[in-house]
């Protein structure tokens, strides 16, 4: 690959293209990641002070005996509200922006491979929380609890829209992280610089890249379960009601299947913050890297198989109790690793003890003794005894502060300079370190304490006499100081952007890519794609000066990124990504509308949400013009001997996003299968199935086939010219998706004419599964018929390839979930 | 919140809470009436002896890791560009020495593991245990000749003897737990989940809802009586009995006023036309120790105001204030008070 030298004048239209556009709708329309990743940041760090107050709050009521500081409502409004905002608005969205700001950054490209979908996951973020919180504004605040369990937050028991809020307010969390899981894994996976190949990437991205599988893998679980809280409550299914074949404890291993990965998807990428400050201030590579990836990926795997140790108390077999505590046991080991790899690393190093080192040794000194009670609450026995006790409490806060938050602001204080541009004081950064971890010490180790005096969680107050009153006295004054250190931080953030001094490149001398642009990084990252040839880049092969680069300053007139082969990371295709757009924010608007009409059961709400989504998803796809730009610029400048323009097929990052889309499709089915088999036992009383209906099920599968067949059949046809193949191929597809969605509408008025009894689980499986297939069929049809409107565009504009090819995919998906549901219901 | 005197510490034979502080910031060591250490019965005591091994392990591998951490930043620098082969021991250790610790833990807690589910086959006394918002109805099952006996917020058990604990729930999930005696196990709808209980010695023990279970999960407490053989007989037959109403002129009106002011739409006085079901049983409820399960002591003074006014006492609760005249309230305080 040849680069030509730029004129300054292409450099000049080359920032014009990335940048940011101005005034008020600008801002509305900008997808930048990283003014997206600041949004993030800033409204993450709120919804922290928010979070954080409500446990001062909590902590105030419970500094004495007997108080009446909260009344029991607004202390269980609190208690719910804490847990659920620092995971879903803070620690998760915070992962995300850090995602969206760094991993461009380190992996040395110009944004993440879907921008409007960072854009809408922040507004839909935004929104959600506000919508969240707006139940504080109607007194209706959320109050069963951030684990929801059933029957107390069924409508019997909890007849107000409080759940309701959380329950809808959840989608947030889940679009948000559903939609970053897809960026992340197509970002590291096709974007990273020429020459990175995976085991040059820096720890922070293969930490992200796992915890975007295990998003997907967690969070789709969680949008099921949701949605069937969600249908039992509004009344249209019962899922979780004993006296109709359901089951409470069913929702307690759908949220646990997403509620125990949650904590290795917050700490995974601690525990890439802590491998880059670690190597960065012992001035020497990370010990055991590869180690480390591996242990990583054991984490995640492994957080998929002790999801029940939640339940040890609900009643299990010895078995079954046998094997989630091997599980919950086994987590510990690669736990250990990566805590003895990064004493490797500081072994002798003589460090540099600035406060980003300082944060991580308290991580350490924190975690490992969260790790620890952590052992002691996976056995079983003892778990009995301090199981939901203030004993858990300090277990998780060692966890989620010591092993997550601290990290958090090892990364700010290392992070921080290259976003501002400028550096923080290191004396207020030290004063801010031990206050927060005394003030945390001080607050949460007497809870252990507290707990094993029998104190359970979840009470807004307790009689004296029962031994807690000094441990809990203790704990409120520690919180108070853990709260003032965190102020100290803002104090010194605000200090810093004000008066701090300028951070240059390269601050800490570090290794990674991010350290090779300006602080704060320009709109337009890497004007030139810097070639790697190691795994500490900066440190092996200079700073800025003579390095190896690819497509400096081009494309210049649209937006274009570079995309690599996984295995050597070889350059393969030039993408094009989208310019500022309104519709991720109007989109997200719409959203609003349907998160209100399904709180109030507003058909009209639902409607307009419904129907703007619709307009902004035609807008979103509409083609702009800097694609056709694109188009034929690559057309004819194709033999500079730059890679081919990536459009259709597997050199496209929107054939990657449909791959990862028909995972988490899989996903979802998965767990709806998974939950009726789990309540299948139960209904010993079923009528046998219906022939008919069995017939057009399976005649449903078969039209699925036969579609697929012809999607893949046309979709193969990348001829440029003509297009008849693939115009027949996806007119048949479309037919016969006419054809699936009658078939579905049959089965559907057919089953509920043959099927006489009220509302039980089994007839809410038939439910799910319909309206499931309904939404895939619905939107396999709409994806085909304008695949089909572009083949009849050709020759004249060939970006109609990539939807042929991508609906292609999905019909692969079409088939497996009619064969899923065929076999389900009708064998 | 207000409670009358302490029943816990008079519970706890005066003992006063400064040394058991002392005593905790010091050793560790955790006493108190409801304390999962300090084991009135062989099953806490095996999860108490599982806990002191778990600590010491712990100790034991956060001074190691602490101590390396302290020693890592201390040393000199050793000039390597990387950690060499100290790297290498490092990860070597981290392979070998955590796998050996994970086993000794698995196999103790296997060991204890019988201590919550098992052994309660041999047991002959069956109680059944149903968690309610916000209370616990308690039954003892077929005693002889075959009368089932219906109590609420305070289950007597006999030392040295095994019983047999049928948890269930009435409404929606709460959890059994009574730390100085037995691990917790979960009441769930549609299901029964036994757990046993033996004591080793006479005394009370005190539990706690330990799931969840809506507006007033605080107070949702029960406590435990351990006593002799003889001395639980006595109780249970007292217990079997059908209320006595005295015949003064003032239980009488309590009585009538009980049925007028709609009490017995809710709760039970067996022996007499007050049958309601959905509130604890007060047939014997002058034997009990507390009201409102656990929110007070169960006093004269305590029910007026608990008559009066509930929803300030347990705030949420399910039992309204009801509004009664002075003199109606006394007889219905004085029948309660007769209800032996």
């Amino acid at each position: 690959m040849t680069t030509l030298q730029p004129t300054t004048s292409q450099v000049a239209e080359f920032e014009r293209t990335w940048s940011e556009p101005r005034g008020f709708i600008g801002a509305l329309k900008t997808i930048n990641n990283i003014p997206v990743a600041h949004r993030y940041m800033v409204t993450a760090a709120v919804f922290f002070l928010v979070g954080g107050v409500q446990a001062l709050l909590m902590r105030i009521q419970l500094g004495t005996a007997n108080n009446t500081f909260l009344s029991p409502d607004v202390y269980n409004q609190l208690f719910t509200m804490h847990g659920t905002t620092m995971m879903f608005l803070v620690v998760i969205p915070f992962i995300e922006a850090l995602a969206s700001y760094f991993l461009p950054l380190l992996l040395g490209t110009r944004d993440l491979p879907f921008p409007r979908l960072t854009a809408l996951s922040y507004w839909t973020y935004l929104f959600g929380g506000i919508f969240l919180y707006s139940s504080f504004v109607v007194g209706a605040a959320p109050d069963g609890g951030w684990f929801s369990y059933l029957p107390l937050n069924d409508k019997e028991f909890a007849p107000g829209i409080n759940m309701d809020f959380w329950d809808i307010g959840l989608s947030v969390a889940e679009v948000s992280a559903i939609g970053a899981a897809a960026e992340i894994i197509v970002g590291v996976l096709r974007m990273r610089a020429p020459g990175m190949t995976f085991a040059r990437l820096p720890i922070f991205a293969w930490a992200m890249l796992i915890v975007a599988f295990m998003l997907i893998l967690a969070f789709t679980p969680l949008v099921v379960a949701t949605a069937m809280l969600e249908l039992d409550r509004k009344g249209l299914t019962q899922f979780f009601d004993v006296a109709r074949g359901g089951d409470p404890i069913l929702w307690q291993h759908l949220f646990w299947v997403f509620g125990h990965p949650e904590v290795y998807i917050m700490f995974l990428p601690a525990v890439g913050i802590v491998s880059h400050v670690v190597q960065t201030f012992a001035r020497r590579p990370l010990a055991n890297y590869k180690a480390v990836v591996m242990t990583m990926v054991a984490t995640g795997v492994v957080s998929f198989l002790l999801w029940a140790h939640h339940m040890f108390v609900a009643g299990m077999s010895p078995n079954a109790m046998r094997f989630f505590m091997i599980a919950s046991m086994l987590i510990a080991i690669p736990a250990g690793i990566q805590v003895l790899s990064w004493i490797a690393t500081l072994w002798g190093a003589r460090a540099r003890w600035t406060t980003s080192l300082h944060f991580v040794a308290g991580f350490i000194v924190l975690f490992v003794l969260g790790g620890l009670t952590g052992v002691m609450v996976a056995s079983a026995p003892f778990d009995a005894q301090v199981h939901d006790s203030y004993f858990v409490v300090a277990h998780f806060h060692y966890v989620l502060i010591g092993g997550v938050i601290f990290p958090f602001f090892a990364g700010m204080y290392y992070w921080l300079p290259k976003i501002t541009g400028r550096l923080l004081s290191e004396r207020l950064g030290k004063w801010n370190f031990w206050i927060m971890f005394v003030g945390f010490n001080v607050a949460f180790f007497p809870m252990h304490i507290a707990g094993l005096l029998g104190m359970p969680r979840r009470v807004y107050t307790y009689e004296t006499g029962l031994g807690w009153d000094v441990a809990n006295l203790i704990s409120t004054l520690g919180a108070l100081t853990l709260g003032f250190g965190v102020l100290l931080f803002v104090i010194n953030a605000a200090r810093s952007g004000r008066r701090g001094k300028e951070a240059g490149n390269n601050p800490w001398s570090s290794d990674t890519l991010e350290w090779s642009e300006e602080s704060p990084p320009p709109s337009a990252q890497f004007v030139s794609i810097p070639v790697v040839h190691s795994r500490h880049p900066l440190w092996n092969e200079g700073e800025t000066t003579q390095r190896d680069v690819v497509l400096t300053a081009v494309p210049a007139r649209w937006r274009g990124a570079l995309c690599v082969s996984l295995r050597g990371a070889k350059p393969e295709s030039i993408v094009h990504m989208p310019g500022p757009t309104p519709w991720p924010f109007l989109m997200s608007v719409a959203f609003v509308f349907l998160f209100a009409g399904a709180l109030i059961d507003s058909g009209i709400l639902a409607v307009i949400g419904a129907a703007g989504t619709s307009v902004t998803l035609v807008g979103w796809f509409w083609p702009t013009k800097s694609e056709r730009m694109a188009v034929s610029e690559m057309a004819t400048h194709d033999s500079h001997g730059q890679p081919p323009l990536g459009i259709a097929g597997p050199l496209a990052n929107g054939w990657w996003g449909t791959l990862v889309l028909n995972v988490v499709l899989a996903t979802a089915l998965g767990t709806i299968v998974a939950s009726y088999l789990y309540l299948a036992p139960r209904w010993t009383d079923r009528t046998p199935v219906d022939f008919t209906e069995m017939l057009l099920a399976w005649l449903a599968v078969l039209t699925a086939l036969v579609g697929a067949v012809a999607a893949w059949w046309g979709g193969r046809d990348r001829n440029l010219n003509t297009a008849d193949r693939r115009r027949f191929g996806l007119s048949v597809g479309f037919m016969l998706d006419a054809g699936l969605l009658v078939l579905l509408w049959w089965l559907y008025a057919y089953h509920e004419t043959s099927s006489t009894r009220s509302i039980d689980a089994l007839g809410s499986f038939y439910y799910l599964m319909f309206v499931f297939q309904a939404f895939i069929t619905l939107l396999h049809f709409v994806w085909t018929g304008v695949s089909l409107v572009w083949a009849w565009r050709l020759p004249r504009d060939i970006r109609g390839l990539a939807p042929a090819s991508n609906v292609a995919l999905l019909s692969y998906f079409l088939v497996l979930s009619w064969v899923t549901v065929a076999i389900t219901l009708y064998v | 919140m207000p409670r009358g005197e302490g029943t816990i510490n008079k519970l706890n034979g005066g003992m006063s809470r400064a040394p058991i502080v002392a005593i905790l910031v010091v050793a560790g060591a955790c006493a108190g009436p409801q304390s999962v250490l300090e084991a009135h019965g062989p099953a806490a005591e095996r999860i108490s002896n599982l806990w002191w091994f778990l600590f010491g392990g712990a100790v034991a591998v956060y001074v190691a890791v602490v101590g390396l951490l302290i020693v890592a930043i201390r040393r000199k620098r050793d000039g390597s560009r990387d950690g060499g082969d100290n790297s290498r021991w490092f990860l070597r250790a981290g392979l070998i020495v955590p796998p050996i610790i994970l086993v000794a833990v698995f196999v103790a807690s296997e060991q204890a593991s019988g201590v919550l589910h098992g052994a309660h086959e041999r047991a002959d006394l069956v109680i059944r245990v149903k968690g309610w918002q916000w209370w616990w109805e308690v039954t003892y099952v077929g005693i002889p000749p075959d009368q089932d006996v219906v109590t609420a917020n305070e289950v007597h058990i006999p030392v040295g003897r095994r019983v047999r604990l049928e948890l269930s729930t009435g409404d929606v999930i709460h959890s059994f737990w009574v730390p100085n005696l037995q691990g917790k196990l979960d009441q769930v709808p549609g299901r029964t989940n036994v757990l046993w209980l033996e004591a080793d010695r006479p005394g009370v023990s005190r539990g706690q809802c330990a799931e969840y279970c809506g507006t007033q999960h605080t107070h949702m407490a029960l406590l435990v009586v351990a006593e002799s053989a003889e001395a639980f007989a006595t109780w249970l037959a007292n217990e079997r009995r059908l209320a006595v109403i005295p015949p003064d002129s003032l239980s009488q009106r309590g009585l009538a006023h009980f049925a007028a002011a709609g009490c017995a739409y809710c709760h039970a006085i067996r022996g007499t036309p007050s049958l309601g079901k959905y509130g604890p049983d007060l047939t014997h409820l002058a034997s009990r120790r507390t009201i409102g399960s656990g929110v007070v002591d169960n006093t004269p003074a305590n029910l007026a105001s608990w008559i009066a006014e509930a929803q300030r006492i347990k705030p949420g609760n399910r039992m309204p204030n009801v509004d009664l005249e002075d003199a109606q309230r006394r007889a219905i305080v004085h029948l309660l008070t007769q209800l032996k």
